[in-house]
């Protein structure tokens, strides 16, 4: 099963692997959004949706079904 | 006039651009718009060292050249088009600091349009704190470039922006970075189709959706032997472009700069930990909302007051010192009350820029807007709806503007429509002098006063039909978009007072002035009218009255002589043709004209009602006096009872009574369809909750 951002819990870290969907905006790859990228979840809202991600230094949130579409290898500390 | 460099200012939202061009222009600096496109326009004017002079242009904020909104639009349009007045001589990018990274993004494109670049790092004053170290000389030769450390927060490296401005022509012209590689062949031909331009500028042209005049994406799509890809494929080639340039990025700030970890402070992550909590984060954004309406009302309330004494004592004064006659009178009786009406609220309307600007500038209004879109959704509102609809109780026309950044064109409409809704400082006026004649001047406990609650509430009736609008327009709108929600979370920043005092003065001025102008122009209308009327009967009204009431004491028979001259004026007559229709809602036809001029803009209607009453009226008195002293010509009580106080507050919460509005909803719609359907909702639901109002509480 693919493990997505959205899978992700508070606190958590994990790896960006490729971007593949072309469903991905754009501006969330110019945000820093990248493969190979660091991303932390920094807090979620109520009902997991916004999540506030620092993604190698940069800060941002997306919604969740934004989330689920980007690939992750979930980093263990 | 001599020659003035053309600088362009760039940069992402959050880098302090601002500051930059407010240190370099001081108040030497004004705001307009595109032509035809509503977004502001910011340039001014620099001195710099040598005598010269350089015109800057702060553009709107952006992530990268690749435009998602209109504001955006604007800077790719500028920068392709050499022959546009503004085309810069020399680009400044801004960039944070502590987001270098992703701020280079911006300038590896711009270096790739061959203009002459320079690159500010922004709140350079963090660095030691941070523990960042930058080789300067290192990053300028691979970025082919020159750097300056600014701090703007602590007037740092502005003479040496200047110098390097003026110097602008021996600055490099060469690209950074090859980022069109991953495709080679469908570059080479399309380089090969058009000679004579840039690649990246090609590029941009295919991939953007904006008008570049003459050479457009139809020049491309005409020429045989190129063919344009598919959307998808476009953007996956996007995808690669972005990735690529953050490559090179990546190896170029690993060999210049080195970031001590151990300095990090993590203020931020505790602020964060606090301000965007599940439960506190909401409680401490209902606090601050509480405390700003609380502020508005008490602080403001001393300067208003002066405010209105001081009209009052202009007028007093220059009814001694003119000589008698239709021209003094419709000074001291049209045109001073009248722009007493409006003068009198600058306090408030300052408070509430201030607190606005505050928030914004100290990073706040993104928390919010994380904390908030998952309710907002519920309502086909987004997150980002929050930012117009806490603007919105400043004015709802930069508020539509702020909508901009809304990815999702059906939840941009729905903030559009239901903006109007909450609580502008126009509507203001008339819910202090209202409130002030219905609501006892009491207090609960020891901060809270009646009339600050029952301004409070006014607040939520406004937001609450903004929300419930949302939802009902979210259930019949049939509009599919593709959605996606994206929001920078940028660091906290204590608010540079620079900036705030700019925004508040500025912001201020053009409300005034805009409003101003109406009300000046609808006063001395209002004033002619009630003071000429169309047949004898206006007069001989002394007569009149005389021959009715024979035994009336002097002053009794004044005043019944004024309001008699009044209802045979022009306005009268034209009042009293509305009456029937305002008549269920409990308001006389003074009121009626009040309502008809407030169209145009609400804060009229306390204009209207200080010159219909000040009409013959000779007596020192305020306008709230004067509107206290009014009586119900049928029921003979006080005519702003609680009934119809109450439908006033409820009709002028609703309706849309402002024209600006109307225009701008235009514009951003594109049309004239949702304006229209927005006024008569709006009217609709005001007509028959001051109706309601009325006749319950009656």
């Amino acid at each position: 099963m693919k493990i997505t951002i959205a899978d992700l819990k508070r606190g958590e870290k994990a790896k960006i692997k490729d971007i593949t969907s072309d469903v991905i905006p754009l501006k969330l790859l110019e945000m820093g959004c990248l493969p190979g990228n660091e991303v932390q979840i920094v807090q979620t809202a109520p009902f997991q949706c916004p999540m506030y991600l620092n993604i190698n230094g940069s800060h941002l949130a997306i919604r969740k079904e934004t989330a689920a579409q980007i690939e992750v290898q979930i980093l263990h500390p | 006039m001599s020659k003035q460099i053309k600088v362009s200012l760039i940069g992402n939202p959050n880098t302090g651009k601002t500051s930059v061009f407010n240190l370099l222009t001081g108040l030497n600096q004004q705001v307009g718009n595109y032509p035809g496109i509503t977004v502001e326009k910011k340039e001014g004017i620099c001195k710099l060292s040598r005598g010269v002079k350089a015109h800057i242009l702060d553009l709107p904020g952006t992530y990268s050249l690749n435009a998602s909104s209109l504001d955006e639009n604007v800077v790719i349009e500028l920068l392709l088009n050499k022959n546009d007045k503004d085309f810069p001589d020399v680009a400044v990018v801004v960039s944070d600091v502590e987001n270098l990274k992703r701020n280079l993004l911006l300038f590896t494109q711009i270096k790739d349009l061959h203009i002459p670049t320079i690159l500010v790092i922004n709140m350079a004053d963090r660095m030691e704190r941070k523990g960042i170290s930058i080789d300067v000389e290192a990053l300028e030769k691979l970025l082919h470039t020159k750097i300056v450390l600014v701090s703007a927060r602590k007037n740092q490296g502005i003479p040496e922006l200047k110098e390097l401005i003026s110097s602008y022509a021996s600055l490099s012209k060469t690209p950074c970075v090859d980022a069109l590689t991953f495709a080679p062949d469908y570059f080479e031909s399309l380089q090969k189709a058009f000679p004579n331009h840039s690649l990246y500028k090609l590029w941009l042209v295919i991939t953007q959706d904006v008008n570049f005049r003459k050479f457009d994406k139809r020049g491309i799509e005409e020429t045989p032997d190129f063919k344009l890809k598919s959307e998808s494929q476009l953007k996956r080639m996007q995808q690669q472009e972005t990735i690529k340039r953050y490559k090179f990025i990546n190896e170029t700030l690993t060999k210049t700069v080195t970031v001590d970890q151990r300095a990090a402070t993590g203020m931020r992550e505790r602020l964060d930990r606090i301000l965007t909590h599940r439960f506190w984060g909401y409680f401490i954004f209902f606090t601050i909302l509480l405390l700003i309406f609380q502020a508005i009302y008490d602080w403001s309330s001393y300067p208003m007051d002066m405010i209105d004494e001081a009209f009052v004592w202009i007028s007093e004064s220059l009814k001694g010192i003119l000589p008698a006659g239709p021209f003094m009178d419709l000074i001291t009786e049209g045109i001073i009350p009248g722009l007493g009406g409006i003068v009198i609220f600058i306090p408030q309307i300052a408070f509430l820029f201030l607190f606005i600007s505050i928030l914004e500038e100290s990073g706040y209004m993104s928390r919010v807007v994380f904390l908030m879109d998952r309710v907002m959704r519920r309502f086909g509102l987004s997150g980002k709806s929050v930012v117009p609809l806490v603007s919105g109780t400043a004015c709802a026309i930069p508020a539509v503007m702020a909508t901009r950044n809304i990815e999702n064109w059906k939840e941009r409409l729905i903030t559009i429509l239901v903006v109007p809704f909450t609580t502008c400082s126009a509507r203001l006026p008339v819910y202090l002098i209202i409130i002030s004649l219905i609501i006892p001047d009491k207090k609960v406990g020891w901060i809270l006063s009646y009339q600050s609650i029952a301004l409070m509430i006014l607040y939520f009736i406004g937001f609450g039909a903004a929300v419930a609008t949302a939802w009902l327009l979210n259930k019949s709108l049939k509009i599919k978009s593709k959605t996606y929600f994206v929001i920078e979370m940028p660091g906290y920043k204590v608010p540079m007072f620079k900036n705030v005092a700019i925004n508040v003065i500025e912001k201020t001025k053009a409300f005034i002035f805009g409003a101003g102008k109406i009300i000046l122009a609808i006063s001395i209308i209002l004033w002619v009218l009630a003071s000429f009327g169309p047949n004898d009967k206006f007069d001989n009204a002394e007569e009149l009255v005389k021959a009715e009431y024979p035994n009336l004491s002097e002053q009794e028979l004044d005043r019944k002589i004024t309001s008699t001259k009044l209802e045979y004026s022009f306005i009268g007559y034209a009042g009293k043709a509305i009456e029937p229709v305002v008549a269920p809602l409990g308001y006389d036809w003074k009121i009626g004209i009040g309502i008809i001029s407030s169209f145009a803009a609400r804060e009229v209607f306390v204009g209207t009602l200080a010159t219909i009453y000040s009409v013959g009226n000779d007596d020192e008195e305020t306008i709230k006096n004067r509107m206290a002293a009014e009586l119900n010509p049928v029921t003979g009580g006080r005519l702003f009872n609680l009934a119809t106080g109450v439908s006033l507050l409820l009709f002028y919460a609703f309706a849309m009574q402002c024209m600006s509005t109307i225009a701008i909803v235009k514009r951003e719609t594109n049309g004239w369809k949702w304006p229209l359907i927005q006024l008569s909702f709006m009217t609709a639901i005001a007509y028959l909750a001051a109706l309601l109002a009325y006749q319950l509480l009656q």
